[in-house]
């Protein structure tokens, strides 16, 4: 074991996983020499050499249709895009080609690359460096996607994405590459360095793709939360008092629905937190669940709690971000009901 | 602001026929055969910034083999081409009449575009990969895929490699070095440059050919194919088949002001090739050449062919809409089965009685792999596949909430 950030999580699992499997390439914007703009692939190119780790052209759908290519030869990569925001010009790529290979050609050729990006707000990113878009991909079948909270499961997740034969869309909450945050942007940062998350495990961990983890037990309403919300979700029971159990989803696609459920039927009411805008967000999908698995038991309607239906704002940011007082209010709302 | 400034206007391309005008392609400039020079296969893509331009031509009006670019092939090999291209145009015909009598949903036909994927398929060596579009069935035909398994395809029928999960003709062969066809045009241009990389970073000696048709190259994946193809020297073929159409819209609409589809390749530093698509020796030669060029590490080849989808876009289509009934007759570059029978014939080596022999040996092997795929089924009658398939595959192992869907559809 050892103490590290999300960042040298990351980065330690692209070591692992390299050293272990000649197959398994890195390549994005400023992911060779520089090591990228976050160092999550630092030094990686000195120790594997430049075709193992590599600097690409700024083309988002080259990136993902080169992946694709060599996915279908016989490799491995693991591509980073710079931020979620940007991965648009590559949708095509995601949803009509890695998402379907496997399908349409009948296993003839599969697609198993996992595409890392910066995801969340909270550093005042403005409207090109702070969004979520992890509805538009858990909505794709073929698809999986699971974004971490800490450092034990970004690296354990992200060598799970790697071994996964199917193709991964990783994201990455920037605010915690370097210390949990749980919104209170007026407090001093924490670091990982004293925090039991930070303790990543050594060589060859797996945190499965598909399996939630319970972050904080209670017994009055069930949070759903990932990435940042999921320190925001703590805070703000701490602070109101209320009981609650806050569920670290890890996964999006495929879902831990049954510790969803679990925890439902046994507190009999939820409250959804994300950072994504809240029409068709990823909580729609979520609230839908809840319903249809747990109704009989439910005893106030659900909440969610989630970034407004706006494009995300500048100055703005902390009346945006979904901070412990939203979510506070939120968690006394269900309890009244 | 001063007055000698007249109103700005769009400029909007138009073809130079439209229906009911008589087809002009008088402007379309074509090199007499034999004068484009073979340049070494480790030429300086700068040098030969000229054959963007040009077009390289074998076969001359007489039926003769001229120039550097001839004698690639031999006799055997010729009649093998001629068979090959013999048994696209019958294959289409039959499907494109399969799906006229409610036997498919869709077909798309190759007709006057057989030399361009039948000559090229014969460049590339077991274990290359293509990135076909849908119209080049003619990589599979020409490498021995069994032309009962592509009807099945097309009939979604039980023996359906796909399990009739895709559109009539997305076929798919890693087998025959035929990556699997997606309706999103151009994606697989770029991907074919990634699997060119992945033989690169592995050491191998495998090249990958892309495909894009001229409409498809205004696609933001083809800029991204030559970026990379140029960036990291990738072992790919780069194929432009300009048929001069996409659907109802005239090549010049992709091109605008740009000369030719090749041209483009300059600007990325890639050695740029124009040729003519419908003369077999001529593909065949330009893709052996940039074969080469990639498998020597000498790096990436755009080839424009330069050809003309005499048939409709697909049996949804009707180009008498938007074309001259008489520009499939008027273009200047032929029939590439014609052309091949005349210069096969021209050496003594074909008849006009050994041809028609031949078409009927053709048709006879197709008509009778229709029998076979239709005996199993076809979309609306016979065998289909389960409909339990359709949640298979997804994924590597069927996650629970696709367990449930399927349980919940009642399979």
């Amino acid at each position: 074991m050892a103490q590290m950030t999300m960042i040298e999580a990351i980065r330690e699992a692209h070591d692992v996983a390299m050293a272990a499997d000649d197959r398994v390439v890195v390549f994005g914007e400023d992911v060779g020499f520089f090591g990228g703009v976050f160092r999550c692939t630092a030094g990686l190119q000195e120790k594997y050499g430049k075709s193992r780790c590599f600097d690409a052209p700024i083309n988002e759908s080259g990136i993902v249709g080169t992946a694709i290519g060599m996915a279908a030869y016989g490799l491995k990569p693991v591509i980073e895009i710079q931020f979620a925001d940007y991965v648009y010009p590559a949708y095509d790529q995601i949803v009509s080609e890695a998402a379907r290979l496997r399908h349409r050609s009948n296993a003839d050729f599969t697609c198993p690359i996992v595409i890392r990006m910066p995801t969340g707000g909270g550093i005042f990113g403005g409207q090109t460096h702070s969004q979520s878009p992890e509805a538009l991909f858990t909505h794709v079948s073929g698809l999986k996607v699971a974004m971490p909270s800490n450092p034990h499961d970004a690296k354990g997740l992200l060598l799970a994405a790697i071994a996964d034969p199917d193709p991964v869309i990783f994201f990455e909450p920037k605010r915690l590459y370097n210390g949990p945050f749980d919104g209170h942007h007026d407090k001093p940062v924490e670091s990982w360095k004293n925090h039991p998350l930070g303790d990543v495990p050594d060589g060859d961990t797996i945190v499965p793709l598909g399996k939630a983890a319970i972050r904080r037990e209670g017994a009055d309403v069930t949070v759903l939360a990932y990435g940042t919300m999921v320190y925001v979700a703590e805070a703000a029971a701490k602070e109101t008092g209320v009981d609650a159990e806050v569920i670290d989803l890890r996964s999006l696609l495929p879902l831990d629905l049954e510790a969803i459920t679990e925890s439902v039927r046994k507190t009999g009411r939820c409250v959804i937190v994300h950072e994504a805008t809240r029409t068709s967000g990823f909580g729609a999908e979520l609230m839908s669940l809840v319903q249809e698995t747990c109704f009989y038991h439910l005893e106030a309607p659900v909440i969610r709690v989630t970034g407004w239906d706006t494009p995300y704002p500048h100055a703005q940011e902390w009346e945006y971000f979904p901070g412990p007082g939203r979510v506070g209010e939120a968690l006394k709302k269900v309890m009244e009901d | 602001m001063t007055n000698d400034i007249s109103p700005l206007s769009l400029n909007v391309p138009e073809p130079g026929c439209r229906p009911g005008t008589t087809p002009d392609f008088s402007d379309f400039e074509i090199p007499r055969a034999g004068a484009v020079a073979r340049p070494p296969v480790d030429v300086d893509p700068d040098t030969i910034r000229d054959m963007a331009f040009s077009i390289v031509r074998v076969l001359n009006k007489e039926g003769e083999a001229v120039g550097d670019w001839a004698g690639a092939l031999g006799p055997d090999e010729l009649r093998h081409g001629l068979r090959h291209m013999q048994l696209l145009r019958t294959f289409d015909a039959r499907m494109l009449n399969a799906q006229r009598q409610g036997k498919t949903s869709f077909y798309m036909q190759h007709l006057g575009e057989e030399a361009v994927s039948c000559a090229f398929s014969r460049a590339l060596q077991p274990g290359d990969m293509n990135f076909p579009t849908y119209r080049q069935a003619g990589l599979l035909i020409a490498s021995g895929y069994p032309m009962v398994t592509m009807m099945n395809q097309i009939y979604s029928n039980a023996e359906d490699p796909l399990h009739g999960r895709q559109l009539p003709i997305m076929y798919s062969s890693k087998e025959h070095g035929f990556f699997t066809i997606s309706g999103n045009l151009g994606t697989q241009f770029v991907q074919s440059v990634g699997w060119a990389m992945a033989s690169a970073i592995s050491g191998d000696t495998k090249i990958s050919a892309g495909w894009i048709g001229d409409g498809s190259t205004a696609e933001n994946d083809f800029h991204a194919a030559m970026v990379f193809a140029s960036t990291y020297k990738a072992p790919v073929v780069l194929n432009i088949v300009n048929n001069q159409w996409a659907i109802s819209t005239f090549q010049g609409i992709a091109r605008g002001g740009v000369g030719t589809f090749a041209a483009r390749g300059h600007g990325f530093g890639i050695a740029s090739v124009r040729v003519d698509g419908n003369d077999y020796l001529a593909v065949h030669a330009v893709a052996k050449w940039a074969c080469e060029r990639a498998r020597r590490g000498h790096g990436p080849t755009l080839i424009e062919h330069v050809t003309y989808r005499a048939g409709g876009h697909s049996t949804s289509d009707d180009p008498s809409a938007y074309r001259s009934r008489r520009e499939a007759a008027a273009w200047p570059l032929g029939d590439p089965i014609e052309r091949l029978k005349q210069h096969l014939i021209t050496i003594g080596e074909w008849s006009e009685d050994r041809h028609k022999q031949a078409e009927a040996e053709v048709l006879d092997t197709v008509v009778a792999a229709q029998k076979q795929a239709e005996a199993v089924g076809t979309l609306t009658a016979g065998k289909t596949p389960s409909p339990r398939d359709m949640f298979e595959g997804v994924y590597e192992t069927m996650p629970p909430h696709l367990i449930r869907q399927r349980q919940e559809a009642g399979f």
